[in-house]
């Protein structure tokens, strides 16, 4: 068995044969032709027909992955038509009386080369476009099929990379997966093959090769892994991995676009968190209303020093696009108590459950604070953004945070930085002293979110690592559930919404509870999504 | 001949998808459009002319038309510009 590691684009397993894309190798020779009108009349066709083929691309896509993905192929049309490059072509093939093939590639290339040298990642990535649609007329110039018309059963289909058109064209009830080389997680094919659900990885790197193609294969497109060849037991392990994912599958497109609604039409959004930028597959294939709890912590805890500015605008910007306008609740660092990282040089307590940590190492230390709080409302213009922060106790530490981000707004506005002026603001209730207060603390924020772990431990006073105390321990205590109820209560009377982030959130038993308090939001792990979907719409 | 200038807020700046949407309105035009960065020039209605222009946010550009139909052209793009980029 061979295993191959690359990045995971797509969730979701695929077992079956390989087949490694083809590219039909045109070599264009330079040939002198004399009837130069006749040979400009040949390559106009041959466009024609290429811009044909882009607006069947472009339907086709319009209905697989929608308006904003297919626009690339209408992008392409325009390229095609561009005057610049039609009388680049023009040119080559009448001074030079030379064969259309010959223009068009050198065209390509040509243009091809001026997005290469732009000082912009994002333009010079788009080289890749114009020699895709170049390719296209090529292939109509020269006669060859492109594609995969040798398909005849289903297949993993492996290849350096691939270009849109060669994604979206593919008959999709023969694809079982892709694997490529190389490409990048954020290219068009990334985000073709997530929104058309087939398990994907990329960058498996030069240990993928053509010898592979007919060999047997599994893509676990969860952790980014290609085996080929696989072994009894992986192929038992993947089968099994398979079949839980097609029922979870089998459950989505039962509840899938359906609202999270109890019989009597009460309404609450269900959403889901996630610790890391690689469970955003997940939040979108369990169809959440969106992120009601993004961790932020792997950031500090997967680096070896502070996370940049620029590290973390990357990343928030990633989720907040990848969510398309839905809201993404981004909580600020929570290091210390069980979440220790070295560089931050914290001393050893005694007590870190009740220590220096989240917030307060925020406020003490506000030069740390302002780098995530920058990152945060730049990142806030790409997309549905609300920040919430975490261990709050008194309406004086949000009055703190509240001075602290007009003093970044201050600076991002001095410096020229495109941020948003109006985030949603809200709080963690993981505190006893917070529900307390909770009627002041919700006439200074947006939302609460309740942090039903930390809050259970605390109300209890129960560590809940000790397992000597679990006869004690009640996770449905009525102290918790009234803790909860008071803070709704002041939220509402406030103009406040209020949601679950904690482990109850999902406690299937609470839910209609949960529902009677009134919460707005219950925010769960991603699998969980469906299911406590489900328990709702069964609720009276 | 008409102009305007106009502070680029897109946060993409001018990527591949308003440029497509910019040379799609340019072309409805009869006029002569034109976008300027600087003392680079490009014809609106040739998407790798704007491309090639690279504008990104925050950036100030100068759009000129000219032509039997400037008057509307020049207004709808300026208000095309404010809504879009």
């Amino acid at each position: 068995m061979i295993t191959i590691s690359g990045k995971s684009v797509f969730g979701g397993v695929a077992i079956g044969k390989l087949l490694f894309y083809q590219r039909n190798d045109k070599v264009i020779k330079r040939t002198h032709v004399d009837d130069v009108d006749a040979e400009w009349k040949r390559f106009q066709e041959a466009k024609d027909t290429a811009v044909a083929q882009l607006k069947g691309l472009y339907n086709k896509a319009l209905d697989d992955v929608g308006e904003a993905n297919a626009m690339i192929f209408e992008i392409h049309q325009m390229m095609l038509e561009d005057l610049d490059y039609l009388e680049s072509i023009e040119n080559i093939i009448r001074t030079q009386e030379v064969n259309a093939e010959f223009a068009v590639a050198t065209t390509a290339d040509n243009f091809a080369k001026m997005f290469a040298a732009m000082d912009d990642a994002y333009m010079q990535g788009r080289a890749a476009d114009v020699k895709d649609v170049s390719e296209r007329v090529l292939d109509i110039l020269c006669g060859v099929n492109v594609g995969f018309k040798e398909m005849t059963e289903p297949c993993i289909i492996a290849a350096d990379d691939l270009a849109p058109s060669e994604t979206v064209q593919l008959d999709k009830s023969k694809v079982l997966g892709f694997a490529t080389m190389y490409g990048s997680s954020n290219s068009h094919t990334a985000i073709l093959a997530r929104t058309m659900n087939i398990p994907a990885v990329i960058s498996l790197g030069e240990d993928l090769t053509q010898k592979y193609s007919g060999r047997d294969a599994i893509i676990d497109g969860f952790t980014g892994t290609l085996y080929i060849d696989p072994d009894e037991e992986t192929m038992k392990e993947m089968q099994e991995k398979r079949a839980k994912d097609l029922e979870q599958k089998a459950l989505l497109e039962q509840l899938k676009g359906k609202e999270n609604v109890t019989k009597s039409g009460q309404k609450i959004n269900v959403y889901a968190n996630i610790g890391n930028v690689s469970d955003l597959g997940a939040v979108l294939k369990n169809d959440a209303g969106g992120i009601g709890l993004f961790r932020s912590e792997f950031l500090y805890l997967e680096n070896t020093d502070f996370p940049t500015e620029e590290q973390q605008f990357a990343v928030y910007k990633q989720v907040a696009e990848s969510m398309a306008g839905k809201k993404v609740i981004i909580r600020t660092l929570d290091i210390g108590a069980d979440k220790q990282v070295d560089y931050f040089g914290l001393d050893k307590e005694e007590n870190p459950a009740l220590g220096y940590r989240a917030i307060r190492i925020c406020l003490t230390r506000p030069e740390i604070f302002k780098t995530q709080l920058r990152a945060l409302y730049r990142a806030a213009v790409y997309g549905n953004i609300s920040v919430m922060f975490p261990m709050i106790i008194s309406v004086s530490e949000v009055l703190r945070i509240k001075e602290i981000i007009a003093e970044v707004k201050g600076e991002l506005k001095n410096e020229g930085i495109p941020y948003k002026e109006d985030v949603e603001l809200g709080i963690m209730i993981e505190t006893p002293a917070s529900v307390m207060v909770s009627r002041d603390l919700a006439k200074e924020v947006d939302f609460f979110s309740v942090g039903t772990n930390d809050l259970t431990q605390y109300t209890l006073a129960i560590d809940r690592q000790n397992s000597k105390l679990d006869e004690f321990y009640d996770p449905h205590h009525p102290a918790v559930l009234a803790m909860i109820r008071m803070a709704a209560e002041s939220a509402h009377a406030e103009g406040a919404w209020i949601g679950i982030c904690g482990e109850l959130g999902a406690d299937l038993e609470l839910t209609e509870e949960f529902l009677k308090m009134g919460l707005d939001e219950l925010s769960v792990s991603p699998s969980m999504v469906l299911p406590l979907r489900k328990r709702i719409r069964e609720c009276e | 001949m008409k102009k305007f200038k106009y502070v680029i807020t897109d946060p993409e700046g001018i990527h591949a998808r308003p440029a497509g949407i910019l040379v799609k309105q340019a072309a409805g035009y009869q006029s002569a459009v034109k976008i300027a960065k600087g003392d680079k020039s490009a014809d609106a209605k040739r998407i790798f002319g704007v491309m090639g222009l690279g504008v990104k946010t925050g950036e100030e550009v100068t759009v000129t038309v000219e032509g039997a139909d400037e008057d509307t052209a020049i207004a709808e793009l300026e208000k095309f510009f404010k809504e879009n980029l």
